[in-house]
């Protein structure tokens, strides 16, 4: 009986769960920083409103 | 009173060092790459040593490959949870806020590693046992472990207030620390159908070095990795935080609603 499929499915798991992971954490951290940095762009005092460029 | 500060205090001194966001995301984004790279390459390597160039085990065939990604994923099960319970002291007895952070960060990533483990435990077994699953001590510990992760992701989100969740969290991941020594040990205390740990701190390994060395690359790479993305999962939960509370400050509801009116 070969054990190829049984390897071949641990490692696409392993795949899988490590691309999940790390993509999803690359997406929020880089969301979150662009969100960030707008924030904390220096604004406008007497409308509030974000220069603009 | 003593004038010399105690070691919990003095601890205390150096872990709310890092307590401060600014500091913490500037250390982060050096860090970051240093764990990143490392992770892929030596994951790479090591899962295609073992792959394609290390040899098929005697006994078990070429089935012997999913032991470079099983062995790895069940250590970083028990760490991981075992780096929950770290966040929980530090939470509990020093009210770290990034312990608390970093704990709702640790949670979903051990769970999927618990669960990649049983998987491909489970891969092995049918093969090797001829069932995909036997209620045996240690797969039934990390079963056990598995919930508790579970668990943990569950309570820490279950509240309206997040300090609270923080708190029953914190002691949840204590208690359920028990776990670690029965994981580790069940094939020592019980008679299981699992075999005995290969490498041992104590021992010399009971494996071939042509075995050991790529699975010791996929569990530096996998390790590295874990800890790569808990930190760029951190680190975005930090910002997220400061993102809400600078959202929340007055100053900007109020230049928010001038921005309305106008």
């Amino acid at each position: 009986m070969t054990h190829l499929p049984y390897i071949l499915a641990s490692y696409g798991l392993a795949a899988v769960i490590a691309l999940t992971l790390s993509v999803g954490a690359a997406v929020r951290l880089k969301k979150a920083r662009t969100r960030l940095a707008a924030l904390e762009r220096p604004t406008d005092r007497t409308t509030g409103a974000t220069p603009s460029l | 009173m003593s004038a010399t500060p105690t070691l919990v205090a003095r601890a205390g001194t150096f872990f709310h060092r890092y307590a401060n966001p600014g500091r913490f995301l500037k250390l982060g984004a050096r860090l970051q790459p240093w764990l990143t790279w490392p992770a892929l390459l030596f994951t790479l390597a090591g899962l295609g040593w073992g792959l394609f160039f290390s040899p098929a085990d005697w006994q078990q065939g070429d089935s012997v490959r999913i032991m470079y990604v099983h062995v790895p994923a069940a250590m970083l099960a028990s760490a991981g949870y075992a780096g929950l319970a770290v966040c929980a002291v530090l939470s509990l007895v020093w009210r770290h806020p990034l312990a608390d952070l970093a704990a709702v960060e640790i949670g979903p990533v051990g769970a999927c590693i618990t669960a990649l483990c049983l998987a491909t435990g489970s891969l092995w077994g049918k093969p090797m046992w001829g069932t995909w699953w036997v209620w045996d001590a240690r797969l039934t510990s990390v079963l056990v472990l598995f919930f508790l992760y579970l668990g943990h992701i569950a309570l820490i989100r279950a509240f309206d207030d997040p300090q609270r969740g923080y708190r029953a969290a914190a002691i949840l991941a204590l208690a359920g620390a028990v776990d670690l020594p029965i994981i580790k040990f069940s094939v020592q205390w019980w008679n299981t159908l699992h075999q005995p740990d290969s490498i041992t701190l104590t021992g010399a390994p009971t494996m071939s070095s042509s075995m050991l060395w790529p699975l010791a690359l996929s569990t530096l790479g996998f390790s590295l990795g874990f800890a790569a993305i808990v930190l760029a999962r951190t680190r975005a939960a930090v910002m997220e935080s400061r993102i809400r509370s600078l959202l929340s400050s007055p100053r900007r509801r109020g230049s928010n609603a001038a921005g309305d009116a106008a």
